[in-house]
């Protein structure tokens, strides 16, 4: 490698760095005021693509290219005030996650929406009017358009930065990152400035998308992809930082170009292709800093948020009715392969409802009394489905004894993952978890030669007699009960009020001699053992372990899950597993749009049962008058 | 050997030194007030003491230890409880299982799995709470209570590991006068009955002048005097500094 290829590559980073720094910018606005981690962010700035190339293509000429742009940005902006007023307004007093709920049903809807209106073809836009050429820099041409927006990108910047530093609506801006409780005491109107806010956020994510247009085809998978990248961006930079966010997309990126740079290396015994390595890279980077500097590298501490969540009720053994309410249905389980004699669809069904089950246990064990928000608890699914097909494939080993192995590896990840997570908190905690989640996705998906890449690993059925279907979904029974009654009988041990105690209050809990950090890592680790028996699981009741099974979809499905059910209760993660993952199998494989099916009934959810599922009937009880019975 | 020793102690932030070689000691059994005017240093002190601020300067010797460099949770395993200024209590907990949470702590059985928690140590969290005039709570969600309640419950938690040296910071910011007095008056009592040392600062000077054994005064980060209700009330230096504040270091009436 020479130099020059090295400075070239170094150019390249500097302009992808402008696209990520755009939405990245966005997200940390709208994030410091609003106090939503907007998760459909990475839906508008695939918008910004999508209505540009249309602008371009349909208007055509420099006008319909360069007034395409800026004509996108204000679009996507408008798009993004109308998102604001007609539904997160309506939520901002309901617990946080619950707003990254709504604006992940946004991601869903979204998607399906691009998909109707603009098809599943990837769309590439034409050549920028008057930047069609190239370049020679460093011995090789770099298209012009590129070198434009290495320049974009910091205009931008200086003229966010002295809008913020000199106007009116800036020091609105500041202020409220900083304490908009204060802000609204003073008088501010809260509505408009959290509109104007989000609209500015999604114009800029528009503005990044739509001058991606000439440079990568618009396709529906951007928007996952695109947020990945942003919240490492943000993370990285400091959440409410915008120079901070320049800093870190560039950061990020020349980490990104310098893999591809380096390229095939040999070591002597193995020789490795870093190009492979760009997402790993981008980890490794993040991980440095935040171990170094846990608000980012241009971030400050958060100021004090005060919860408007539902405080919640101390836990209870469970009554006789609850007792023998689970009794009954562990019986009707037992008994439900007689059903399924006459619809074998059923059992498959029931087991995918039961590793969703051990899924959602597993996440809300960690979310819930642990309060740690994961939002990449597919890493540990991933890790013990990986782990299982791959311990068969490769050693040769028997089902029960992959099956057996498959917590253990998920095990070893979540210590690993989880030793950094604990030392965050709130979304700095969420985006790195997602962020672990995204490397392994990463990781099984590039790592060809030994995960075989997108196609998986496949032919990795259960030996006999679990071959049966009915038999296999009597295993995952017995291992679904265990994994409940295991994690519930945690809850309340010590171990388990320890930490609850480390969240309610951590100040108190290391006060009375808890180490809350080493709890809330304990925990962390058991949530991502047992969420590997559900990894496990699905390997074999699936005959195969695909990178999209365990995608950041499978990570939401989790979040989703325990929030349906209800997030303070015990029994919500089973409730809420149950009617999604039932939900899932039926409704949505009736319809092609079935993400925004999905999301629909997210966002009606969300707006009407603010408590979960299990919540809801539990206040009804309470307000029928009955004996509450308690968070049990 | 005195339980707490302080030992020219200092800490700045960035340019101002909020604290500034302050040393004082509390003998055994003693009921030690560390008062001053707002910014004075109290808090930085406080909080240094507890292991939430590593000092810059001087050392700090807890039954002969230094722990000036110690976490919270380990000071608070050399036999220290505390209460905050701000009330802190497991929320999600009933009144006893808050008391139980220290008393396992202590015990150091919080890495247990598998023993069923709400039978742990329940007979003594419910004396300990009985001694705090709260038993009658115990089952009831500790977020439910009344603020002088959950004070009150956060003096059964400080007592739940033994502790020979009580840290109290503002014991009774926001409660009413008559509570007032009536959560000192506990506290006093049982720390006597128990031969244990506290240090804590008050701006209800009422409150000082009636129960403390003993005042120390900090300004500006400095200490400026160090004695009996008496003494502290005609010391020139501290009239001064509390002049025009409208404090009138009177003992509360009875």
């Amino acid at each position: 490698m020479t130099l020059n290829a090295l400075l070239f590559q170094a150019l390249n980073g500097l302009s992808s760095a402008s696209g990520l720094f755009f939405i990245a910018a966005g997200l940390s606005l709208i994030f410091g005021v609003t106090r939503i981690v907007n998760i459909a962010h990475g839906s508008l700035y695939m918008l910004g693509t999508y209505i540009a190339y249309s602008l371009a293509t349909k208007i055509g000429g420099a006008f319909g290219f360069w007034g395409g742009i800026v004509l996108t940005a204000i679009i996507v902006g408008v798009i993004g005030a109308l998102i604001e007023i007609v539904l997160l307004r309506r939520i901002y007093r309901a617990p946080e996650l619950f707003q990254l709920l709504a604006t992940f049903a946004l991601v869903l809807v979204i998607n399906d929406a691009t998909l109707w209106l603009w098809g599943p073809e990837d769309l590439l836009g034409p050549r920028a009017p008057g930047l069609a050429g190239a370049v020679e820099i460093f011995g090789r041409r770099l298209p012009s358009y590129d070198l434009f927006l290495i320049f974009v990108a910091p205009a931008v910047l200086i003229v966010l930065h002295f809008a913020l530093a000199k106007t009116r609506f800036g020091r609105l801006i500041r202020a409220a990152t900083q304490d908009r409780e204060m802000v609204g005491a003073l008088g501010v109107n809260q509505a408009v400035l959290f509109t104007s806010v989000f609209a500015l956020g999604a114009l800029l994510a528009g503005l990044g998308g739509a001058l991606q247009v000439a440079r990568e085809p618009a396709n529906l998978a951007t928007d996952l992809i695109a947020i990945g990248d942003a919240f490492v961006v943000v993370v990285v930079g400091g959440m409410g930082s915008i120079t901070g966010a320049y800093l870190a997309a560039i950061i990020i990126a020349e980490v990104k170009a310098l893999c591809i740079a380096i390229g095939v290396v040999d070591l002597g015994f193995m020789s490795v292709n870093f190009s492979k390595f760009t997402l790993v890279a981008e980890f490794i980077v993040m991980a440095i800093v935040l171990v170094t500097r846990p608000y980012g590298l241009l971030g400050k501490p958060q100021g004090m948020v005060r919860s408007v969540a539902e405080p919640e009720d101390p836990i209870r053994p469970a009554t006789p009715m609850l007792k023998g309410l689970g009794a009954a249905v562990f019986i009707l389980l037992l008994a439900l392969p007689l059903l399924a004699q006459t619809s074998p669809y059923l059992m498959i069904l029931a087991i995918d409802v039961l590793i969703a089950v051990i899924f959602a246990t597993s996440l809300h064990f960690i979310m819930g009394p642990g309060g740690m928000h994961s939002f990449g608890h597919a890493a540990y699914f991933g890790l013990g489905a990986y782990g299982a097909a791959l311990l068969v494939q490769l050693a040769g080993f028997p089902m029960l004894a992959a099956l057996l192995a498959a917590p253990i590896i998920a095990l070893l990840g979540a210590l690993l993952f989880g030793w950094f997570a604990v030392r965050l908190s709130g979304v700095y905690l969420a985006m790195l978890t997602l962020a672990f989640a995204q490397i392994v996705w990463a990781l099984v998906f590039q790592w060809e030669s030994f995960t075989g890449g997108s196609n998986g690993v496949i032919g990795v059925w259960p030996s006999p007699p679990f071959d049966k279907s009915w038999v296999y979904y009597l295993l995952a029974l017995a291992l679904a009960v265990i994994s409940v009654l295991l994690l519930r009988r945690f809850l309340f041990a010590p171990f388990g009020y320890a930490m609850r105690a480390g969240r309610d209050s951590a100040l108190r809990a290391e006060a009375i001699g808890i180490d809350v950090k080493r709890i809330h890592w304990l925990g962390f680790a058991i949530a991502g053992c047992v969420c590997g028996i559900a990894g496990g699981l699905f390997a074999f009741a699936k005959g195969s372990i695909s990178p999209e099974a365990i995608s950041v979809g499978r990570s939401i499905d989790g979040l989703v899950m325990v929030l349906l059910g209800g997030i303070q209760t015990l029994v919500g993660p089973i409730v809420g597993a149950s009617v999604y993952a039932t939900l899932q199998d039926t409704v949505m494989r009736q319809t092609e749009y079935w993400r925004a099916l999905l999301g629909l009934i997210i966002l009606v959810l969300v707006l009407a049962f603010p408590q979960g599922i299990a919540g809801a009937l539990s206040s009804l009880a309470r307000k029928l008058g009955r004996k509450p019975g308690g968070a049990a | 050997m005195s339980v707490l020793s302080v030992q020219s102690l200092g800490k700045a932030f960035g340019g101002v030194r909020a604290v500034d070689n302050v040393s004082f000691e509390i003998g055994k059994g003693e009921f030690l007030a560390l008062i001053g005017p707002n910014g004075a240093g109290k808090s930085t002190t406080f909080n240094m003491i507890n292991g939430q601020l590593a000092p810059d300067a001087g050392d700090i010797l807890i039954g002969g230890k230094s722990t000036a460099r110690m976490k919270p949770r380990d000071i608070w395993r050399l036999g220290v409880g505390r209460t905050f200024q701000v009330a802190a209590t497991f929320g999600s907990m009933t009144v006893v299982e808050n008391v139980q949470m220290a008393l396992i702590s202590h015990a150091g059985r919080i890495l247990n799995l598998w023993r069923p928690a709400g039978s742990l140590y329940r007979g003594r969290a419910l004396e300990l709470l009985a001694q705090v005039g709260m038993a009658d709570a115990a089952d009831r969600p500790s977020r439910e209570l009344a603020y002088g309640d959950v004070k009150r419950i956060e003096l059964a938690i400080a007592l739940a590991n033994d502790p020979q040296l009580l840290l109290m910071d503002e014991p009774t910011a926001g409660m009413a006068p008559r509570e007032r007095n009536d959560l000192i008056k506990l506290v006093k009592d049982l720390v006597v009955e128990r031969g244990i040392s506290v240090l804590f600062t008050e701006h209800s000077m009422d409150v000082v002048f009636s129960y403390a054994d003993r005042i120390i005064v900090l300004a500006r980060g400095r200490l400026i005097a160090d004695g009996d209700a008496a003494a502290i009330r005609d010391n020139a230096k501290v009239q001064e500094v509390y002049f025009g504040t409208g404090k009138t270091f009177q003992e509360a009436s009875p």
